[in-house]
C-alpha cells in the first residue's frame, strides 16, 4: 500500500487530498508512481509541471527515489512559506 | 531549539527577548519577523489562508534549525511558523538566533530563512479583489538559498 497526499493548488485541482493505492512492483521510483497517475489524464496532468515537489515519508526527494510497499508520498507545488 | 506552527499570533518582542532570557553566554541575538502585506504581485491582499503538511513541516523546520546550529555555534534557535487564516499586518513567521557573538546568530538567522523558504511545506493562498489565488514560488528564493 502507497498513501500519496496531495497539497495547496495540487489538492484543489485534483478534488482529493489524499489517497491509498495497492503496491506495485512497478513503482520502483518515485518517477514511475508520478507517470501511474498522469496516465490517469485529465486534471492529472497537473503532476506533469515543471515546478512539481514531492516528498517520500516527509522528507523532500527528487523523482528518482526509490519507493518501498508501506510508504507515504506526498506531491505538491513549490513551497511558499515565510 | 524550538519549532513551533501555530495558529495563533505571536509577539515578536516577547520571542526576541526570550532568547536572551536565562542565559548570560549569549552576546548577539537576532530576529527576523515576517508579516502578511496588504500588496502582492499587482494586488491588493485582504488576507491569506496558510496551509501546510502536518507533520512533515515541524520535521522540515527542526532539520533546518539543526542544520543552523552544526554550522554556526548558535546557543538558541527558535523557529515559529503560523498556519490558517491569517489578516494584512499580522506576522506570519519567527525566526530567532543567540550565539556568543553577532556575525554567527546573523548569518544563522538568515540561513534559517532562507532554507525555510524552499524546503519548508507551507503554501499562500491569497484573497485579492478578483478572488483567491495561490502564491507561486519564486525563482528568487532559490537563488538565495545557493548562497549558502
Amino acid at each position: 500500500m502507497i498513501h500519496v497526499q496531495y497539497f495547496a493548488r495540487y489538492r484543489e485541482t485534483l478534488g482529493v487530498d489524499s489517497e491509498r493505492l495497492a503496491w506495485e512492483e512497478g513503482f520502483a521510483r518515485l518517477d514511475d508512481l508520478r507517470r501511474h497517475l498522469l496516465a490517469r489524464g485529465g486534471d492529472w496532468a497537473v503532476l506533469g509541471e515543471r515546478n512539481l515537489m514531492c516528498a517520500r515519508n516527509q522528507e523532500l526527494c527528487g523523482l528518482d527515489e526509490p519507493l518501498a510497499d508501506g510508504d507515504e508520498v506526498a506531491f505538491f507545488p513549490t513551497v511558499t512559506g515565510g | 531549539m524550538g519549532i513551533r506552527v501555530q495558529v495563533g499570533t505571536f509577539e515578536p518582542g516577547r520571542e526576541l527577548d526570550a532568547l536572551h532570557a536565562a542565559n548570560a553566554g549569549v552576546g548577539a541575538v537576532v530576529g527576523f519577523v515576517g508579516y502578511v502585506r496588504d500588496f502582492n504581485e499587482g494586488r491588493e491582499v485582504g488576507g491569506m489562508f496558510l496551509e501546510h503538511y502536518p507533520g512533515m513541516t515541524e520535521k522540515a523546520l527542526a532539520k533546518i534549525a539543526d542544520e543552523a546550529a552544526r554550522r554556526w555555534p548558535l546557543l538558541r534557535v527558535e523557529v515559529l511558523h503560523r498556519i490558517g487564516r491569517l489578516e494584512p499586518g499580522e506576522p506570519i513567521v519567527f525566526v530567532g538566533t543567540a550565539s556568543a557573538h553577532r556575525q554567527a546568530a546573523f548569518d544563522a538567522c538568515a540561513f534559517i530563512m532562507d532554507y525555510l523558504k524552499i524546503r519548508a511545506p507551507f503554501w499562500k493562498k491569497e484573497d485579492t479583489g478578483e478572488g483567491p489565488r495561490w502564491v507561486e514560488g519564486r525563482d528568487s528564493d532559490q537563488e538565495a538559498a545557493r548562497r549558502w
